[in-house]
């Protein structure tokens, strides 16, 4: 964790990390408000924001009926207006309910107005399969966005990175996305007691190597991770990169540690095709071509609708063993 | 026209009156001159003309405070107009030019100026009902006194997030006002094949408190906004007006052969019986507000206010090729 400060630090899960957040900066400026579905006394749908009610009461965390586009373009018209909203998109699926009001309204209102109004809102959504919920309630859709200009994309892999990235994304003046793996919240990791944020932009190598760079987001990042120790033990040194925002992207971090490897896998759990994977290949292809001694290999989920029974379902989702086996390839090993 | 917010009988009221008329012949003169720049092929683009609708936003716009907020429509230089927004910055923002409100990148159809509230004009149909929904939640949070007033037209009435919009204002009563203008047309549609039942029906269903008025009578739609507003501002909750009014001209400047969609004696029944301008400079002689010659000096006026704008937007530079990434992000 290149970016921990000496501090005392404590365990925290991803989903006390991403309230811990949310609650400081609450504390910190009484614009900011939460607004969604089932965020107040239930404290959303994985629990993630239980209790923050209690301290702060309905007037700012505020409940909503199922109306996604309703309370989001809420959130837009509300930034312009003075607040700080923190809208709570359930599952990332629903975004293609919002799109009109993220893509259309929030991402472009700052520059068609020549620069006079601003949006700065965060919209809080979730990503990732592997919870036997189908295709309604599985897929990973932040290439999306951060395909619009006007738009941030954050996606935070540990505890640590969660507390802090968010913190950044409240104070933002643009709207920013960040999107949470529904499967980390009750990871635990490092958290420091201290207060800080974490700058957007600005990629963290999650683990050192030499051999092979394995660039990857969000829920890919301890497979990764996995992929990395097993990749030692047969010899070969893996570099793990989390760019941590998709937009803006640390296109620097990237291209050097793939200069430095000169072998390169990314790995993300949208789809690759069109998908995050390839615009991070494009960028690394287009940067360190002359020092690359292989293709860049793109790893992302099968591109069929997440099914529901679970063997099927786990076959659509990156794996350790698809990314070792990647490696061993490039690697000649 | 006389109600309990006039102050009846006084010069003030005098002057309130004729300055209304004189924002209703700026709309009409400043979407004339949009139509010459246009079919002069001067202005790129889309332009879609508010004439023959001048009274609502006039009307309307007259009972907001300059704090107030509104959001408005691909139509929307009339309720930029009325809200305050200066002829020569929306002209220099129609044909792309720096000086103009959005720095030429916005265009005819999203002109927005923070001076006067105006949050923005909104190139889907409808989809301001959001925005203009979140800055009432904001202005409540903030206890800061501004109403919201959402512009739309009939054709956003057949689109869902109003619906949604209007329900959360109304369950946490929200200082917004819905303000529909009624033109009858959903583009080259008549409105009879675009939705079903009654427009007023809609606010009803959420137990929204919603009136109708003739929209080519401007003292008939500022004294029910003004109450609609007041009320709103008192914090009683949001409302819904149906403002019965007609598009003169097509659905943009270049829609031209209109006959398949609706006749022209239709449209020679409103401009020659219905128009708000004429129908409200009658009755400014008829009660002795103002004479013929005072008319006529504000016409004038308003014509050489014209004049210079649209010079000093002809004249104005285009914006600079590099300032094409500016405001992307702030």
């Amino acid at each position: 964790m290149p970016d921990a400060i000496a501090t005392t630090t404590r365990e925290l899960t991803y989903g006390e990390a991403v309230k811990e957040a949310i609650a400081e900066e609450m504390r910190r400026d009484s614009r900011v408000f939460l607004i969604g579905e089932d965020v107040a006394e239930a404290g959303t749908a994985f629990r993630v924001l239980s209790g923050l009610v209690d301290e702060f009461g309905t007037g700012r965390v505020v409940d909503t009926p199922i109306s996604e586009p309703g309370f989001t373009g809420l959130a837009v018209g509300a930034a312009m207006a003075g607040l700080r909203p923190i809208a709570d998109i359930m599952f990332g699926d629903f975004l293609t309910l919002v799109m009109d009001q993220m893509v259309n309204q929030a991402a472009k209102i700052h520059y068609m107005s020549g620069g006079k109004w601003k949006v700065p809102m965060v919209l809080r959504t979730t990503l990732g399969a592997g919870r036997r919920s189908a295709a309604q309630h599985s897929q990973s859709l932040h290439a999306w966005l951060a395909h619009i200009p006007g738009l941030k994309v954050v996606l935070p892999s540990t505890p640590y990175d969660a507390k802090g990235l968010i913190k950044a994304a409240v104070r933002d003046e643009n709207p920013v996305v960040v999107f949470e793996d529904k499967m980390m919240y009750r990871v635990k990791g490092p958290v420091p007691e201290e207060e800080y944020v974490l700058p957007l932009g600005v990629a963290d190598i999650k683990r050192p190597g030499s051999d092979i760079t394995i660039v990857a987001t969000s829920s890919m990042v301890p497979v990764a991770l996995g992929a990395a120790d097993t990749l030692e033990k047969a010899g070969i040194s893996a570099e793990v990169i989390d760019p941590r925002t998709i937009w803006p992207l640390d296109e620097k971090t990237l291209i050097e540690s793939a200069s430095k490897t000169s072998r390169v896998i990314v790995v993300d759990e949208g789809y690759a095709r069109y998908g995050v994977t390839a615009e991070i290949a494009s960028v690394i292809a287009e940067g360190a071509f002359f020092n690359l001694e292989a293709p860049v290999r793109r790893i992302g989920a099968m591109h069929v609708p997440i099914p529901f029974s679970p063997p099927l379902e786990d076959l659509t989702i990156p794996s350790e063993k698809a990314i070792v086996e990647a490696a061993q390839e490039l690697c000649g090993k | 026209m006389s109600g309990p917010m006039l102050q009846t009988g006084s010069a003030t009221e005098a002057k309130q009156w004729i300055d209304m008329y004189r924002r209703m012949i700026a709309i009409r003169m400043f979407e004339e001159r949009v139509n010459e720049l246009y079919t002069q092929a001067l202005m790129p683009g889309l332009a879609h003309l508010y004439i023959g609708e001048e009274a609502v936003a006039v009307g309307v716009c007259q009972a907001l405070r300059t704090d107030d907020y509104i959001t408005s429509t691909h139509r929307g230089h009339g309720h930029c107009l009325a809200k305050g927004a200066r002829p020569d910055l929306m002209f220099a923002e129609l044909l792309g030019k720096a000086v103009g409100y959005c720095k030429g990148k916005g265009g005819s159809m999203h002109i927005a100026d923070p001076d006067t509230g105006n949050l923005g004009a909104n190139a889907i149909v409808g989809g301001s009902g959001g925005i203009a929904t979140g800055a009432a939640f904001a202005a409540k949070y903030l206890g800061n006194g501004r109403v919201t007033v959402c512009f739309f037209g009939d054709g956003a009435v057949a689109q869902g997030l109003l619906y949604e919009a209007m329900n959360l204002a109304q369950l946490w009563k929200l200082p917004v006002i819905y303000l529909c203008e009624n033109n009858l047309y959903s583009e080259y549609t008549p409105n009879t094949e675009c939705f079903a039942g009654n427009i007023l029906d809609r606010p009803a269903a959420v137990g929204m408190l919603a009136e109708s008025v003739d929209g080519q009578n401007v003292r008939a739609v500022y004294e029910v906004a003004k109450r609609l507003v007041e009320r709103a501002r008192r914090g009683e909750g949001p409302a819904f007006l149906l403002c019965n009014t007609y598009r003169y001209r097509g659905h943009h400047v270049g829609d031209i052969n209109r006959e398949y969609y609706r006749g022209k004696n239709e449209e020679q029944h409103w401009m020659s019986e219905r128009d708000p301008i004429k129908s409200h400079g009658a009755w400014l002689l008829a009660q002795g507000f103002a004479d013929a010659n005072q008319l006529s000096r504000i016409e004038a006026e308003v014509k050489n206010e014209m004049d210079k704008a649209v010079k000093f937007a002809t004249d104005a530079p285009y914006p600079t090729l590099d300032q094409v990434e500016d405001d992307i992000y702030a």
